[in-house]
């Protein structure tokens, strides 16, 4: 014990006595690994690769990384097992879903904005334009926010805690939801002179995207104004939520303002997307095209071989075939399909059955399909048409004379048929069977963001095709909407007519034909997957009205195509079968039964407490001046 | 060495044994039960669809304690810790009024809970459906019933539609897994609200049963949740 103790003093005293540096020596070692703040913002790359961070972080609704997040509002049938299958079995949304309240992601905006700010080493230019870039994404989150949760607080610098045990100086209240979108209409004006007004500049954000955000915005904040009418009790007293009808028009006003300005050109050579003749393939090359597109104005990029690809192709491509052993997990539904309007502008059911209930019979399976809108070929695969160069195989079975119908519970399963010779397959490659997970179980494929590359559909090699957030025919639909609430029906029809024209529809539509409804059916048929029906039919205030719970049934899902309050609580399926019947003249023929699956148990339910997301308790418990949403629990 | 083992076990020893009893509680015991009404007469409602909230303050985090709601025959149960607690229904909430206080918050009930009890929770309900009479013939559900009109002052709001509802389990409602098959009127073709007739036809039940549960729901124009008669089960 001695010898320890005495040994441990010897080594203090030596440790103390090399330790006789001057303090400021010691402790004052620059680290190697970290940069200090003027290191960071001394070089733009160094400073772009800050903005990359932040860039990557950007919420999406519906996106090319998450097959899921396009499911629901029955627009799809989810082909896959297990958990998926949950959004057409339960019955309603919670109030936490869409939720988001990321003040981390502000804060380091404004550290961000602030620190680049001071940057000394920074050319004027650079600075301008990085700021302008931090000040988008900020007021890009902040729209995001307020499309789900309402008024949020509005806090645009990085606040610090003084450690003296009171932080109620940092709890903020909620904003006016009128406040958001002003500040976000008025920093795409602030900022929009500061961006390239370049078209190629797509992935970082440019003045087109600073308008497109601010058009589209200010649409929302209009819409909101003018139907909140629809639902009253979705308001709280202080403004929070709800915005007063006063304000619509002139949110409208600016809106068209916004769109005219990309229209113009003054943002760029911004057009539509027509460079091949078949107007399907056309409408799908939007989305892949990375060539000159003048389309697209804002998206998250992709890359082969960097790091950053997505599995889209790979978990949607057609089954049969395919580049890996999965695929089909988004199956279309015939409700969408079917709302897709005929050349001559009206709309109707997929003809099935003829007047007197007898099937029609097709020649080839596409036939069904002819004389629509060729926005349906190019946003839904259809059962006869091709990716990459391989038809898919969609077919339910054969029809039998008597009624009865050969089918098989495997893909491409073969049977002998009542005076057949030898076994014969009985049901496509690519389904539809009932619960076999990554078949067309509704009978169609999603095509809308497919990439037609080779090793698109591998999971080792992945897909760049980019996800869009803002493109042009967008702002045109926005531009006719704000123009229509004006009372300008002809320069919305217009407006609208551009995008009709390029999906086949050249039958122009007048002024007096532009209704709420049209438009509505408009931007379905063109923005479809494109993460808007929800905040779509939030701000009309009719998500209550088309998702009511009330289940549908074959005559409520061919009534009313096209009507704003048309019912779309479950998704359908049309099944394609082949006549059996040798003898008769329709033999080999295509037939088609409107099917819902018997996974489809739940119906849509959109209550008034989905209007705005939940905000967690824990958020209130921790800042009590947050207020609640309206109609939750 | 052995020594400091021995001290070792014998702590943690000391240490479980006391355990136990300083991080447990007794769970709540106390119940608090009772139902909807709206003078004696019971208010049927939804299932899950209508909630309330328990609060208790003190404990430093803000928020009900309790995210529950009624049964669909307006009954609620919840067990408790004796202690203060306020209970609400929320705004907008609930096919009727609740007492609200003069700056239009929901006025709370202020509950002390020191072993069991009851609690009816009177409320102003926009309708009432009375009198409500189902019965099978050929193949139907035949509803009788009348509407009487509860607030008619500035708080009045129209009858949006009435409803008769069929299901093969007791949950019967609007919703889409909790009726096989409804009837229904708009408030505009309701002529004579004392005397008020639906039918609807009983669908093929797969697998057969000998029964269904029925009941009338009323939509108020403007008011999310219905409100119904009581659950009747009818025999085929």
């Amino acid at each position: 014990m001695k010898l320890k103790i005495v040994s441990f003093g010897i080594l203090t005293l030596l440790a103390g006595a090399s330790s006789c540096k001057k303090e400021s020596d010691f402790l004052n070692v620059l680290p190697t690994s970290i940069l200090t703040n003027e290191q960071a913002f001394s070089d733009p790359n160094q400073v772009l690769s800050i903005l990359a961070n932040l860039y990557n972080r950007q919420l999406d609704f519906s996106t090319v990384r998450s097959w899921e997040s396009m499911a629901d509002f029955s627009e799809t049938f989810p082909s896959q097992s297990n958990a998926p299958q949950e959004i057409v079995r339960r019955n309603e949304w919670g109030y936490n879903f869409w939720s988001t309240w990321d003040y981390t992601y502000i804060r380091e905006l404004n550290i961000f904005l602030q620190r680049c700010e001071a940057a000394t080493k920074l050319s004027d230019g650079d600075k301008k334009r990085f700021l302008a870039e931090g000040r988008f994404l900020r007021a890009n989150y902040f729209f995001e926010m307020v499309k789900r949760m309402g008024g949020v607080p509005l806090i645009l610098e990085p606040m610090l805690y003084d450690f003296k045990g009171d932080p109620t100086y940092l709890q903020h209240p909620r904003a006016k939801e009128s406040d958001i979108y002003d500040f976000v209409i008025a920093e795409a004006e602030a900022i929009k002179m500061d961006l390239p007004a370049d078209v190629n500049n797509k992935s970082r954000a440019s003045r087109g995207a600073a308008l497109a955000m601010e058009c589209r915005a200010a649409l929302y904040a209009g819409s909101i104004a003018k139907y909140g009418s629809n639902t009253p009790q979705v308001a709280l007293a202080g403004g929070e939520v709800g915005i007063p009808a006063a304000m619509a028009n002139g949110y409208f006003t600016k809106s068209l303002a916004a769109a005219q300005q990309i229209i113009d050109g003054s943002a760029g050579a911004y057009g539509l997307y027509n460079k091949k003749p078949d107007l399907s393939e056309n409408f799908a090359s939007i989305f892949y095209d990375k060539g000159t597109n003048p389309e697209t104005i804002f998206i998250e990029d992709f890359k082969l071989k960097s790091g950053k690809v997505h599995g889209f192709t790979q978990v949607n491509q057609p089954r049969y075939g395919a580049e890996e052993e999965e695929g089909g997990r988004l199956n279309p539904s015939l409700n969408l399909v079917q709302s897709f309007e005929k050349l001559d502008n009206t709309f109707a059911p997929l003809p099935v059955k003829d007047g007197g209930g007898a099937p029609v019979f097709y020649n080839t399976q596409v036939d069904i399909f002819a004389g629509r809108d060729a926005r349906l070929g190019g946003t839904v695969m259809l059962p006869g048409t091709s990716f990459k160069g391989r038809t898919v195989d969609i077919w339910a079975g054969y029809q039998l004379a008597d009624g009865g119908i050969v089918s098989g519970d495997e893909r491409g399963q073969q049977k002998t048929l009542p005076g057949g010779a030898g076994p014969v397959q009985v049901v496509g490659f690519d389904g539809p069977i009932n619960g076999k997970e990554h078949t067309a179980q509704t009978g169609f494929y999603l095509r809308k963001y497919l990439d037609p590359a080779a090793g698109s559909g591998s999971r080792g090699t992945g897909s760049e095709v980019p996800f869009v957030r803002y493109r042009y025919a967008e702002v045109l639909l926005n531009a006719a909407e704000a123009a229509f609430e004006l009372g300008q029906s002809g320069v919305a029809a217009g407006y609208m007519n551009q995008v009709r024209a390029r999906a086949g529809l050249v039958t122009p539509l007048t002024g007096a034909q532009i209704t709420l409804a049209r438009i509505m059916h408009e931007r379905r048929a063109e923005l479809s997957f494109e993460g808007h029906i929800l905040f779509d039919q939030k701000r009309w205030r009719n998500a209550h009205v088309v998702w009511d719970g009330v289940a549908m049934t074959e005559a409520d899902l061919l009534a009313n195509i096209g009507a704003a309050n048309k019912r779309n609580t479950q998704p359908f399926g049309l099944w394609s079968y082949k006549l059996h019947n040798p003898g008769n003249p329709n033999h080999g023929k295509w037939l088609f039964k409107i099917v819902k699956s018997p996974l489809v148990t739940g119906t849509n339910r959109f209550r008034m407490g989905n209007y705005y997301s939940f905000i967690d308790d824990n958020i209130r418990s921790n800042n009590p001046k947050i207020l609640k949403q309206p109609n939750q629990d | 060495m052995k020594l400091l083992n021995y001290l070792i076990v014998t702590l943690l020893t000391v240490l479980a044994a006391s355990g136990c009893k300083k991080d447990n509680y007794d769970p709540p015991s106390a119940m608090l039960s009772g139902r909807l009404q709206y003078q004696g007469a019971e208010i049927h409602l939804e299932y899950n669809q209508v909630p309330y909230q328990v609060y208790q303050f003190g404990f430093g985090k803000t928020g009900s304690v309790s995210n529950t709601s009624f049964e669909q025959d307006g009954s609620y149960s919840l067990l408790l810790f004796n202690g203060e607690y306020k209970l609400i229904v929320p705004n907008g909430q609930g096919p009727f009024l609740w007492k609200k206080t003069a700056a239009g918050n929901p006025d709370t009930i202020t509950v002390r809970m020191n072993g069991s009890q009851a609690l009816n929770l009177e409320v102003t309900p926009y309708y009432m459906i009375r009198n409500a009479q189902l019965s099978v013939a050929a193949g139907k559900v035949n509803g009788v019933f009348n509407i009487e009109k509860i607030i008619t002052d500035a708080n009045a709001r129209d009858i949006e539609r009435v409803n008769l509802y069929i299901n093969k389990s007791a949950f019967v409602s609007g919703a889409g897994n909790y009726n096989i098959a409804s009837a229904g009127k708009t408030g505009a073709e309701i002529t004579d609200p004392a005397n008020v007739a639906l039918s609807a036809t009983i669908p093929v039940l797969v697998p057969a049963q000998s029964y269904v549960y029925a009941r009338i729901g009323l939509k108020v124009s403007g008011v999310e949740d219905m409100i119904f008669s009581p659950v009747v089960k009818l025999s085929l």
